[in-house]
């Protein structure tokens, strides 16, 4: 039980987070202007669209060892881009399904929806992902065996 | 690929990254990657010996790529590429890592913290690698401007542009230019009269050669980028010819329908053809399509036969004209929160809103000045004043400050007391902001030549009661509970963005803040400029804010414009989509997922019109093959990006 315990607290589930430069990083560079606090787990990379994320780059990143993935864009409608956001979501929802079929848990990849006006709103998510995973332990089934 | 030499250069910004970042262990993690030829930290990266150094640094190293672990790359992206171009290297050769914002701001533990700064650093350092030199696009300018909204921040903007010799389009959605200052009868802190300072402006947009005026119109559809605008107006038929009326009131005389007059609030009543009010700007009547009788002279067409300038046209048509413009001013003001929301408080029938007040007090308006209640249209001699209704309350309105009620509720007061200098006033008030020039003055006038009560509380409770308002409040000043009978109430009410913003900004794909306000690229830095390059923000749109900053903003968002379109030529990024020519087999996935047409067919491959690409890389997320991708932010690069984010 105690050893247990131990292996949970020192699981640090990763996150590749990718932020749409308008809307997204923004509200993340607002979170960190209002000191709003969340975990270390997440680390963003920055691209100009939502839109712009390629199925390929999440099956990227569960292969190579991220226990979750994060794409957030601007709010539907609301994309600088006018429409990458509906390409995103068309395409990753796609890839959602794709995951469940091939036995990924469908809990480590998520969309969200962050405006340059919502700091609080994406600490929120990064924090409640992070719970999550931590609850969900290592991913294991896309990841490389490195010998 | 020869072999990269990279620069890293860690701020410590102060204590802002150095306090929770290990700013010397993503130096010291940076330079033992193979590319990296130099890495140091320094406490001020951006000032003049940090940015000294980088450039130094480049010289005696030989580096061909530069990163910069600091703030956000909205802030120093630029600094940090123009010293690369100091330094005699391409600016795209240097990347930012936001080690600030996205990391030591947001976290507390040091090692989990130092970790994620070393990701985000080398994720950076993996895409400088493969970053392209590249020259910037130039493109032509249309020197003409878009004005959106004809208050008085739509029209300080169209006169300085136009002055200063730019050609101007005003779209205004009413019938008339002036806004809601047009509709205050005298303003703070100066008590000078509103329409005797607005209506020479109004007169000198019709008058201005370089203006043009649109009225009775919107906004449909806006395309293109910066400096090179495409804006479809919708211009709806009024049915009276501007150029025609003489303004004479014969029509009105004869129309047989009434009904309120929005322009005094529902105070007064107008006929369906009418003028707002005689200044109106262009000074015409109109006639409003959906309250007469049909536009048509078999039912009606009584105005139509008095006119006898001929100006009354049942056929015209609304029509769309499109515009070139190198630029858009969104000026589209606010509104007041509605009473709806607001339970027992609203739709009273002896309160009125601020602006009812305003026409009630106007010697123009629909009670030539007397300050009367609505119900029997007696003089009252107890009046409340109620600050706040719908501001600052997160859990039932709105949560933020409306920043003017303090003062034009302390103006209402003392307009009241000059009407009836035998009434009471009373305000009730949470706190009182009179920041800025003779406000706090003004407030204390209100209070001591004025004699108005100030009670410091909210109101409890408010009901109707024998013709008289009952009002009930703690004064938590000497604790005492209050009980007002008054005769008639004026509720401050909360500003809101105009009914339309979201819309609007839509159209504009520019942003709104959380509470729905035009929102600004930086609220301190860039505070009269949209995200969307070319667009800029004025007035009460972008937050609430009193005549003389929605002045000073408007002026502000001119001078921006000016700055942009004196350029002989704009610069365009370059980071656009290119093809590998090799691999497209003209499937025309990419052409359809484009939201710019920027990519069409040639000889069965596709091609992209550098000018029209804005790099959003929807293109390349479509594309089976990658065969199209977007310049220094490649399938690869983001590959190699992954792999740093992961590798710790
Ligand atoms: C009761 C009251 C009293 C006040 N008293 C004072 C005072 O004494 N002193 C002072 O300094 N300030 C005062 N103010 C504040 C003042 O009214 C505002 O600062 C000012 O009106 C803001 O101007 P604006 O042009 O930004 O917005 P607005 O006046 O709201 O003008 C916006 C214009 O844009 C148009 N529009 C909206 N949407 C569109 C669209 N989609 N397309 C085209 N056109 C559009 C509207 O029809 C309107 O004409 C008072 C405000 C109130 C409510």
């Amino acid at each position: 039980m105690h050893e247990q315990q131990q292996q949970q607290t020192q699981y640090e589930p990763k996150i590749v987070a990718f932020l749409c430069k308008w809307c997204s990083s923004a509200g993340s560079d607002l979170a960190g202007v209002s000191r709003i606090q969340y975990p270390a787990n997440a680390t963003p990379i920055t691209v100009m669209c939502s839109g712009s994320v390629s199925p390929q780059y999440i099956l990227s990143a569960f292969n190579k060892g991220a226990d979750g993935v994060l794409v957030s864009g601007c709010h539907i409608g609301d994309c600088h881009y006018m429409e990458g956001n509906y390409y995103a979501r068309r395409k990753l929802y796609m890839v959602s399904e794709l995951l469940q079929f091939i036995g990924v848990e469908p809990e480590r990849f998520r969309m969200s929806w962050v405006s340059a006006a919502e700091g609080t709103k994406y600490a929120k998510v990064v924090r409640d992902f992070v719970e999550d995973l931590r609850h969900l332990g290592p991913q294991d089934k896309l990841k490389a065996q490195r010998p | 690929m020869t072999k990269k030499r990279t620069g890293v250069f860690v701020c410590h910004c102060g204590s802002n990254i150095a306090a929770t970042v290990d700013v010397a262990a993503v130096a010291a993690a940076m330079a033992g990657e193979e590319s990296v030829v130099c890495a140091r930290d320094y406490v001020y990266m951006c000032s003049d010996p940090g940015q000294n150094s980088v450039i130094q640094a480049i010289k005696d190293n030989q580096l061909d790529s530069v990163v910069v672990s600091c703030c956000s790359p909205n802030l120093h992206e630029k600094t940090f590429r123009e010293n690369a171009k100091a330094a005699g290297l391409n600016d795209f050769t240097c990347e930012i890592a936001n080690i600030r914002e996205q990391c030591s701001w947001v976290h507390k533990d040091r090692a989990k913290a130092t970790a994620k700064a070393i990701r985000i650093s080398l994720s950076a350092v993996k895409r400088v690698s493969r970053n392209l030199a590249l020259e910037p696009i130039g493109i032509g300018v249309t020197r003409r401007v878009l004005v959106v909204g004809g208050g008085i921040a739509g029209i300080q903007a169209s006169l300085d542009l136009a002055n200063s010799g730019f050609e101007v389009v005003l779209v205004e959605k009413n019938a008339t230019i002036g806004g809601h200052m047009i509709q205050l009868s005298e303003t703070f802190p100066t008590l000078d009269c509103s329409q005797c300072i607005l209506s020479p402006k109004m007169v000198e947009i019709t008058r201005h050669p370089k203006i043009t005026l649109m009225t009775s119109s919107e906004v449909q559809e806006v395309t293109g980028y910066v400096g090179n605008f495409r804006a479809k107006i919708l211009k709806k038929a009024t049915y009276v010819d501007p150029d025609k009326c003489k303004i004479c009131d014969d029509c009105a005389k004869v129309c047989p329908v009434v009904v309120p007059n929005q322009y005094d609030l529902g105070i007064s009543a107008r006929r369906a053809i009418y003028i707002p009010f005689a200044q109106a700007i262009p000074a015409s009547y109109t006639l409003d399509e959906s309250s007469c009788l049909g536009l048509n002279p078999v039912v009606c067409g009584k105005c139509k036969d008095v006119c006898e300038a001929g100006a009354i046209d049942y056929d015209m048509q609304s029509r769309t004209v499109t515009e070139e413009i190198g630029a858009i001013v969104v000026a589209t003001g606010f509104d007041l929160y509605s009473q709806d929301h607001l339970g027992e408080y609203g739709h009273l029938e002896n309160a009125v809103d601020g602006l009812q007040f305003e026409r009630m007090c106007s010697a123009s308006g629909p009670t030539k000045g007397k300050v009367l209640r609505p119900s029997d249209h007696k003089e009252p001699k107890d009046v409340v004043f109620i600050q706040c209704v719908g501001s600052r309350d997160p859990a039932r309105h709105c949560s933020y400050c409306s920043k003017i009620c303090c003062m034009y509720t302390a103006k209402h007061a003392r307009l009241y007391k000059h009407h009836v200098p035998d009434g009471r006033a009373y305000v009730f008030y949470i706190d009182i902001r009179s920041g800025g020039k003779g406000y706090e003055e003004f407030v204390q006038r209100t209070m001591e030549d004025d004699e108005t009560l100030y009670l410091r509380g909210r109101v409890s409770k408010i009901y109707e009661d024998n013709g008289k308002i009952r009002v009930y409040g703690n004064d938590t000043l000497s604790g005492q509970n209050v009980e007002i009978e008054a005769d008639m109430v004026v509720l401050a009410l909360a500003m809101q963005p105009s009914a339309g913003t979201a819309e609007i900004a839509k159209t504009l794909k520019i942003g709104r803040d959380k509470d729905g306000f035009l929102q600004e690229a930086h609220p301190k830095l860039r505070p009269v400029e949209s995200v969307t390059a070319g667009i800029f923000l004025a007035g009460a749109a972008q937050g609430p804010k009193d005549i003389p900053e929605t002045v000073s903003q408007a002026s502000a968002a001119a001078a921006k414009v000016v700055t942009l379109l004196s350029q002989p030529r704009l610069i365009r990024s370059p980071t656009v989509a290119r093809v590998r020519s090799r691999l497209c087999t003209g499937c025309e996935m990419c052409v359809d997922a484009c939201p710019y047409d920027a990519i069409h067919l040639e000889n069965g491959k596709a091609v992209v019109n550098d000018v029209l690409c804005e790099g959003c890389g929807t293109c390349s997320a479509t594309c089976v093959r990658a065969a199209i991708e977007v310049k220094n932010a490649t399938p690869l690069q983001i590959q190699e990006m992954i792999g740093a984010v992961l590798s710790l």
